[in-house]
């Protein structure tokens, strides 16, 4: 099962912080990334750029428009987000409270709505359960 | 059980209730006329089994279990000789994830592993059925969408996972004993059904003694039962209960089981709360009380709950040892808590303690606090009388 970790936090505070914590800042998300990668449960994952420089499309009446910023202005935004495999919600939201984020931020967890049709696997299953 | 075990395979609890009522329906159709088979639970889940996959067919449900876990002999498995894996272990501790808002873990409980209807949860839970009924299907739809497993947790974080059970247990336990008079059946079953679900988990988890502990106290509160009210209905406090009204065989079983969980040497907060069970049973058997232990057993409970309630409970035994000025100023930490002031054991109690000191006024104006915050009629009966019988300054 596929989960995505999206991760929220106040984005002025990295802009606040000295070069040295944001290396810190740094390794430890490229530590986080390595471990997922050793355990072989990374999908992918990326680091947004700030959400001010984000564009927005919305339809009103009709007529789509383009607009400057994020869809939601909040205290804290979205930043990045890892997606990983795991067998059920408790291992990954025991991968989730490793996340660097968690510690200064928000993590949301939410299961993939895989796109493979259901059927074609259990037509596969039982084939092979009555081939047996 | 039969649902526990259909939907820890498929991961989707209200396609395994559908199934298994459809199986039920095959059944009420089949065996009057071929016979009641040997097995007749396997039947019933091979049949419910197959509906299971029909529907997931048909409708493309995106269930977590095909993602990770679904032999290909899941029908297979289960033959006429096989013993049914019990799966309601896991189911409940699905059902009490700490993904899973914590006010609809019971009412989740008691449909899932008991099958109780969402009309009866609902009126004993004093919700509209339709409003249970829908936060049902979103607690289950989350189950389902969210990939929560069925499955007991490993023992880094049973301890945790554990509360969380026995706590949705307690809950229902409570809803039932809320109707004291046993005037509405619904709720005076869901006390027996909590009793039911203690006594699986006691059962299936033999070594948790806090599972020992909670089916301890639901049981020597139950027994208590018929000596709660008098025969007009009227609330009798606990010092005044007729002795003889109580369950004794229920008290034998809750005696039996904290004693078991204490020989486990792992104290927690059901444990103590049994044991002070425990000791106003014995008090009002044998008219010996021995308050430094129960203060004892109440500071634990404080310790571990950091509850306000143990803490007034404790003021009451501190004022039956010291006298009620040590009572009361024992509570007057407990009125820092601003969720005391709408709480009407709270209230009593000061009155009571007020009354005992001779501040009749001070007193008269508890006990209509009190009064003005309890819902159950022979409560605020007893309340008005109680007021009533102070002098007048």
């Amino acid at each position: 099962m596929q989960f995505l970790l999206t991760l929220y936090s106040d984005e002025s505070q990295w802009i606040k912080m000295t070069t040295e914590q944001q290396q810190q800042g740094v390794a430890a998300y490229a530590a986080y990334g390595q471990a997922l990668q050793a355990a072989g449960v990374l999908v992918g994952s990326n680091r947004l750029r700030p959400s001010d420089t984000a564009t927005t499309l919305r339809t009103t009446n009709g007529k789509t428009q383009v607009l400057d910023g994020p869809f939601i202005e909040s205290k804290e935004q979205l930043g990045g987000y890892y997606l990983i495999d795991a067998p059920d919600l408790d291992a990954a939201l025991s991968w989730a409270g490793k996340c660097p984020g968690v510690a200064h931020g928000i993590v949301e967890v939410r299961a993939i709505w895989s796109m493979e049709p259901a059927s074609q696997k259990y037509v596969a299953r039982e084939a092979a359960a009555a081939a047996r | 059980m039969l649902v526990a075990f259909l939907a820890a395979r498929s991961g989707n609890l209200a396609a395994a209730e559908d199934a298994l009522s459809e199986a039920f329906a095959a059944a009420l159709e089949h065996w009057p006329a071929e016979g009641c088979p040997a097995n007749p639970e396997a039947w019933l889940l091979t049949v419910a089994r197959r509906k299971l996959i029909d529907t997931t067919r048909r409708l493309k449900y995106e269930t977590p279990a095909e993602e990770h876990e679904f032999p290909a002999d899941t029908l297979s498995d289960i033959s006429p000789d096989n013993e049914i894996p019990d799966r309601r272990l896991g189911l409940l501790f699905a059902c009490a994830h700490p993904a899973i808002e914590p006010a609809i873990r019971a009412p989740l409980m008691l449909q899932a592993i008991l099958g109780l209807e969402a009309a009866r949860i609902a009126s004993a839970f004093l919700m509209s059925p339709a409003a249970m009924g829908q936060r049902l299907v979103r607690a289950k739809n989350k189950i389902r969408m969210a990939g929560i497993p069925f499955r007991v947790p490993e023992r880094a974080e049973m301890g945790e996972r554990l509360e969380a059970v026995l706590d949705a247990i307690y809950a229902a336990f409570a809803e039932g004993w809320l109707d004291a008079a046993g005037t509405d059946a619904g709720r005076r079953d869901l006390a027996v059904e909590a009793i039911y679900l203690g006594s699986m988990v006691a059962e299936l988890l033999p070594a948790e003694p806090e599972a020992l502990g909670l089916l301890a106290l639901m049981l020597y509160a139950e027994s208590r039962r018929r000596a709660r009210r008098n025969p007009a209905g009227q609330y009798i406090p606990l010092a005044q209960q007729d002795v003889t009204l109580w369950d004794t065989a229920l008290i034998d079983r809750a005696e039996a089981a904290l004693r078991r969980a204490a020989s486990m040497n792992s104290i927690g907060r059901y444990q103590l709360e049994a044991a002070i069970q425990s000791a106003h049973v014995e008090r009002c058997r044998t008219g010996i009380a021995n308050w430094p232990a129960l203060v004892g057993l109440y500071d634990g409970l404080v310790a571990i709950t950091c509850s306000p309630v143990a803490a007034l409970n404790r003021a009451l035994v501190v004022a039956e040892m010291e006298g009620a000025p040590a009572g009361l100023a024992a509570l007057e930490k407990v009125q820092a808590d601003p969720r005391m002031h709408e709480y009407q054991p709270y209230w009593a109690a000061r009155a009571e303690l007020l009354a005992r000191t001779r501040a009749w006024t001070d007193a008269r104006h508890a006990y209509e606090i009190a009064y003005g915050l309890e819902r159950d009629p022979s409560m605020r009966q007893y309340l008005d009388l109680r007021r009533a019988a102070l002098p007048h300054s």
